[in-house]
């Protein structure tokens, strides 16, 4: 009998409370959402399993020790992967469309709006101001943007708001198309747009160059994101060092997306999640999505009153940056209206320029709240 | 007689017509694969297709002439 009682004591089911279960079936749901229903099956996966091991009974987050903790210090909290996951996709990004049309830039900036409203609602509700600023972030729908500025403004927040972030990502296809319905008319919708010149290598290689110079001048904060980011870019556009570019978007993005994932998977002990917090951040954060991409959308209209040649308001709302999520959902819903209407390629404009725009607002939170 | 030019950078991810075949206006002439979307590609006007000039996997850019008709 006291052997029993001593094995039971070791197997440590005395240290779980029933948060921990309650966790147990959050991850478990989210291991069914990312195989039955391909929900961000690449991040939700590593995530749900670090949920899992934190809220099992063991050293795995204990801070100097644990395995996960280690991945979580040197990664995340030293801000290594979120960069690294820029670099790859920098290295992804085809700023043609961007460069064809650069009034598109706007747009990105213009979405971007959606962070600010959020940032002030989370003030209003009793949210502190650094962890304020990342729920905002949330509302550019940038995993490692929001990983990132959570790292240094605000790292309790940093699990739940990149579940956040990944979870908005998973769903623009499910949240933007009624707020997009509800701000642009028929008419709009059908709107045709005049193919995309052609861009020169010579701009393409430019162009993550002039970019990096102009806003780490501006936003020094963004440098570390920005910098991979161009980086990354200039790699693919140089068209001399493929085997480099290649490995930032397959190999190394795959390698970091593994430690990023479980890590901040770790962050979520029941007793950090299990708080109404969490639920405000949640609704925090849908509501910074809708108004970014109202905000996107807004900005479009405004811009078609001043130019000869109409934009289709609906690659405003692909100002989030989701890539390539929001764009094509604005192609769908062009293409809805007018099945001949071929937006895809309009819609990365606003799109490629939307993960410049989140990394800029993150970098100017950052000079402000550091 | 009138060309189908291809909207769109991407890859021919099925052609769904033949040389010599009818089709009408908004037909789906050919599927064409952008980011990882599939796109149809429908007929401009009713016609005979003349000439095919892309094979399926193969990559093309804006204005390319997929499809002569007649």
């Amino acid at each position: 009998m006291e052997l029993l009682q001593g094995m039971w004591t070791s197997m440590a089911f005395d240290n779980l409370y029933w948060g921990n279960f309650v966790m147990w079936v959050i991850a478990l749901t989210f291991v069914y959402l990312a195989i039955n229903k391909g929900f961000e099956p690449l991040l939700l996966l590593p995530i749900a399993f670090g949920i899992l091991l934190v809220n099992l009974p063991s050293e795995i987050m204990t801070p100097g020790e644990g395995l996960l903790w280690r991945f979580y210090h040197y990664g995340e909290e030293w801000a290594i992967i979120p960069p690294l996951i820029f670099l790859g996709i920098g290295a992804m990004t085809d700023f043609g469309p961007v460069i064809a049309n650069p009034k598109t830039l706007l747009l990105g900036a213009g979405a971007q709006g959606g962070v600010y409203v959020t940032f002030f609602g989370a003030l209003a509700l009793g949210f502190n101001i650094d962890q304020a600023a990342v729920i905002g972030i949330i509302g550019g729908a940038d995993g490692p943007t929001t990983i990132f500025l959570a790292s240094k403004l605000a790292p309790e927040m940093m699990g739940i708001c990149a579940v956040a972030a990944y979870s908005y990502m998973a769903l623009v296809p499910v949240i933007q198309p009624p707020v997009m319905k509800l701000l642009t008319t028929e008419a709009q919708r059908k709107i045709r747009m005049k193919s995309l010149r052609k861009v020169s290598k010579l701009e393409k290689i430019f162009f993550p160059i002039i970019t990096v110079i102009v806003i780490t001048l501006v936003v020094p904060d963004a440098a570390a994101l920005m910098g991979m980011f161009c980086f990354g870019n200039l790699m693919r556009e140089s068209g001399v060092v493929d085997r480099l570019s290649l490995t930032a978007q397959n190999e190394l993005m795959n390698i970091v997306t593994i430690f990023l994932g479980i890590s901040v998977g770790a962050t979520m002990p029941a007793e950090v999640f299990l708080t109404t917090k969490v639920i405000g951040v949640f609704i925090l954060g849908s509501v910074a999505f809708c108004c970014a991409t109202a905000c996107g959308i807004g900005l479009a209209h405004l811009m078609n009153l001043f130019l000869k040649e109409k934009i289709n308001p609906l690659i405003g709302a692909a100002g989030v940056s989701a890539v390539p999520m929001a764009a094509r959902v604005a192609h769908k819903m062009g293409s809805e209206a007018d099945k001949k209407n071929y937006l895809l390629m309009h819609a990365m404009g606003p799109n490629v320029a939307g993960v410049i725009g989140t990394a800029v607002a993150a970098g100017m939170f950052l000079s402000v709240l550091k | 007689m009138a060309n189908i030019e291809c909207p769109m950078s991407g890859k021919v991810w099925k052609i769904l017509v033949k040389v010599g075949d009818t089709i009408a206006e908004d037909d789906e002439v050919i599927i064409l694969e952008a980011l990882k979307m599939e796109n149809p590609i429908f007929a401009p006007e009713d016609g005979v297709i003349k000439e095919i000039n892309v094979k399926e996997g193969q990559q093309v850019t804006e204005g390319d002439v997929l499809v002569v008709l007649e």
